[in-house]
């Protein structure tokens, strides 16, 4: 559905049904290069499971215009934003990569409001390689094609996502090809490199996590390059979260759609606080 | 196969889409043959369903085996996705059926496979799909005939029988300034000679039956989207833009950025006509892309010495081969096709139709018969067969005469192709005599 926030028309997928604010409401926050369809498999079952779901485009994103949030603490209070203008009082935040910084950022902004806290493919810091930033500026689509590599585990990741047939591979390179395309155009520059650039600069990672009043839990992938399971201890402990590991690289939600799928529903199942 | 670039073409040739089977061990892909997939309660059933959870249900619309050729297919495309049909007609009817109906226009070029143009000259006029013929190098007469109501321009890679270089960068800069997607056959070619969307294509399908298969033994087809066309962005297609009362009101653009055409495809398309494909034909698709690149350079290497030796004969009016230079592709094919034009092509031979006829009668290594792509050498006329419902206007715009032969060079020893040919060519000079 499309909102207003902070005067620009921003777009959430509500998962193939009316939004209905007052069921509980969980958020989802999309990465790097990304837009709310990386969500599809995850946000259609719970919507169509008792939940209210809003997966943001974030602005510069897939359908919300840009330019794309400063940083990492700017996208959050966007999303808080986004929140009370879909007339949301409490909801689950769940983010992937750079998402995932995004919803721990906005997690600690809603304190008692956030009901849970879910971060896929997440880690703390989480540099990117001055060689990548380099990559992104100079050739944008060659950097695409090093972080699509990465971000994969198999050739053959079954049932595939968002059905049989797709190849993964090309349609996280497609979506991303779309999205730099579509930000260049519209005359805001280089979304890669801004993208990246916002994970590289995060610095407030922990201090966050110790403002963050809900229940956390860590969704990691066992192969992913990206964002390497091992490399994620100091802000599962910051957060005092429950780790769940999955046979799985950095692109989780379609490696293992099922794996995220239960690992959010379980642990939404849980009572809020 | 982590690491920091795709895997190159041949690799995914053997890889993409498939692993060890989890169950049993098996390296190789097994073939599912079932009909059906048992549901683990009702609310998995409901689930697959709604495309809440992806998965196979009934194989009219998914199944495992047939799931690997798609991925595979897709990969070598580099696309987001495929959906195999029962044949490449099928797919091309797929793909006109998602974005097309009753009001609906398509440019296509005029040098296409007879069965193709007869699909939209004819069998889709009658229902309400009409089609504008265009040569396929007349650019501004393909600007001139965009509708309002066009949905499409279509064409192929290498037009049949002329092969005229589908110059798919131009065109598909006109489609997308006009809104369009660009459908590409891009049978003849393979992906290992061209990928249309690196050039700008925006959709692509493939008679599976020829190349990629290879080896003349099943019919197939395989329609792969780029997920590069902003369907959302063009105001032509509500279609995949606005709630579909067919399936749960979905907007499928809002399901997936680039997969949309794929899943109103297949959630309609697919499950409604019900072109699919057998699993077993999949399985014998998917052993012949494995050697697809081997076969694609044997098959050029061929047609290369076929064409220099029917080039120079004196029974030869004309060869049509991109790559000799009075060919009207010549340049194009030298920048889109460095690889090769393939291995089918037609030639005029000198005389009348009694010598024609003599030629395709004395050759015993090429086969009479209607197909290409396989890795027998085979040979037609495509005047009396393949293009036989056209009128003389028609076959002439095509580029096709009396005396056309079209032949599909296989993998044998090129000297005994040689040797065949010349033997042909005799017997079509004594006729005269």
């Amino acid at each position: 559905m499309k909102l207003s926030v902070h005067d620009r028309e921003v777009f959430a997928y509500t998962g193939g049904k009316a939004f209905d604010a007052s069921l509980p409401t969980v958020v989802f926050i999309h990465g790097a290069m990304h837009d709310h369809s990386v969500w599809a498999l995850q946000t259609r079952a719970l919507a169509h499971q008792g939940h209210a779901v809003l997966a943001v485009d974030l602005p510069g994103h897939g359908r919300s215009v840009g330019p794309a949030p400063i940083s990492v603490e700017a996208a959050a209070r966007w999303v808080v934003d986004l929140i009370a203008a879909a007339g949301v009082q409490r909801a689950a935040i769940v983010g992937h990569s750079l998402g995932s910084l995004i919803a721990l950022e906005t997690a600690a902004l809603l304190g008692e409001r956030a009901t849970h806290l879910v971060l896929v493919a997440s880690t703390f810091p989480m540099k990117v390689s001055p060689a990548l930033l380099s990559t992104a500026l100079e050739q944008p689509l060659k950097a695409i094609d090093m972080v699509n590599a990465l971000s994969h585990s198999s050739l053959a990741a079954k049932p595939s996502a968002p059905a049989p047939g797709f190849w993964l591979h090309g349609s996280n390179r497609a979506l991303m090809r779309r999205l730099q395309s579509a930000y260049i155009s519209s005359g805001h520059g280089n979304l890669f490199h801004h993208d990246f650039q916002m994970c590289d600069r995060y610095t407030a990672g922990l201090e966050a996590a110790g403002r963050v009043r809900c229940a956390s839990r860590l969704i990691l992938g066992r192969s992913d390059q990206m964002t390497p399971a091992k490399t994620s201890t100091a802000l599962a402990s910051a957060l005092h979260a429950d780790n769940i590991t999955l046979p799985a690289g950095h692109s989780l939600m379609g490696e293992a759609p099922e794996g995220v799928l239960n690992g959010i529903r379980s642990f939404l199942a849980r009572s809020t606080p | 196969m982590p690491g920091h670039s795709d895997p190159g073409f041949d690799t995914l040739s053997l890889h993409a889409g498939a692993g060890p089977d989890p169950t049993t061990g098996a390296r190789a892909v097994p073939i599912y043959l079932s009909t059906s997939f048992v549901f683990e309660s009702s609310d998995h059933a409901a689930s697959l369903f709604n495309m809440e959870r992806s998965g196979h249900v009934y194989s009219r619309i998914s199944n495992p085996t047939t799931a690997v050729l798609e991925e595979r297919v897709a990969a070598l495309e580099g696309g987001v996705g495929a959906i195999a049909t029962s044949s490449g007609q099928a797919a091309l009817h797929l793909a006109i059926a998602t974005l097309a109906g009753a009001g609906s226009h398509i440019v296509s070029s005029s040098a296409l496979y007879g069965g193709s143009h007869n699909l939209l000259h004819y069998t889709l006029a009658r229902f309400g799909i009409s089609t504008t013929f265009v040569k396929p190098g007349d650019i501004d007469g393909w600007r001139a005939a965009i509708r309002p109501n066009t949905r499409l321009l279509f064409g192929e890679t290498l037009g049949n029988p002329g092969l005229d270089v589908l110059d798919i960068p131009t065109l598909s800069t006109l489609a997308h300034e006009n809104g369009l997607p660009l459908l590409v056959d891009s049978t003849l070619t393979s992906p290992y000679l061209i990928k249309p969307f690196d050039h700008g294509a925006d959709l692509v399908y493939h008679s599976a039956t020829k190349f990629l298969s290879g080896h003349g033994t099943v019919v197939g087809g395989v329609l792969v989207d780029s997920g590069q066309f902003d369907w959302n962005a063009s105001s032509r297609f509500p279609e995949l833009a606005q709630p579909y009362a067919g399936f749960h009101n979905m907007v499928f653009s809002e399901e997936s950025t680039v997969g949309a055409f794929l899943l109103r495809a297949r959630r309609e398309g697919l499950r409604d006509f019900g072109a699919c494909m057998s699993p077993h034909t999949a399985w014998l698709i998917l052993q012949g892309i494995e050697t697809l690149s081997l076969r694609m350079e044997r098959h050029v290497a061929n047609a290369r010495k076929v064409v220099e030796f029917l080039a120079s004969h004196a029974m030869v009016d004309s060869v049509g081969y991109p790559e000799l230079p009075g060919h009207a592709s010549h340049a194009l094919a030298a920048k889109l096709l460095p690889r090769g034009c393939g291995s089918v092509f037609s030639f005029n031979l000198k005389g009348n139709r009694t010598q024609g006829k003599a030629f395709i009668e004395a050759l015993k290594v090429f086969s009479h018969l209607a197909n290409v792509g396989d890795c027998r050498s085979l040979v037609i006329h495509p005047a009396s067969t393949t293009h036989f419902r056209m009128d003389d206007a028609a076959l002439a715009q095509a580029g096709i005469t009396q005396g056309t032969i079209r032949l599909s060079i296989g993998l044998e020893d090129a000297d005994d192709l040689l040797d065949d040919l010349s033997r042909a060519l005799k017997a079509a000079q004594k006729v005269a005599a």
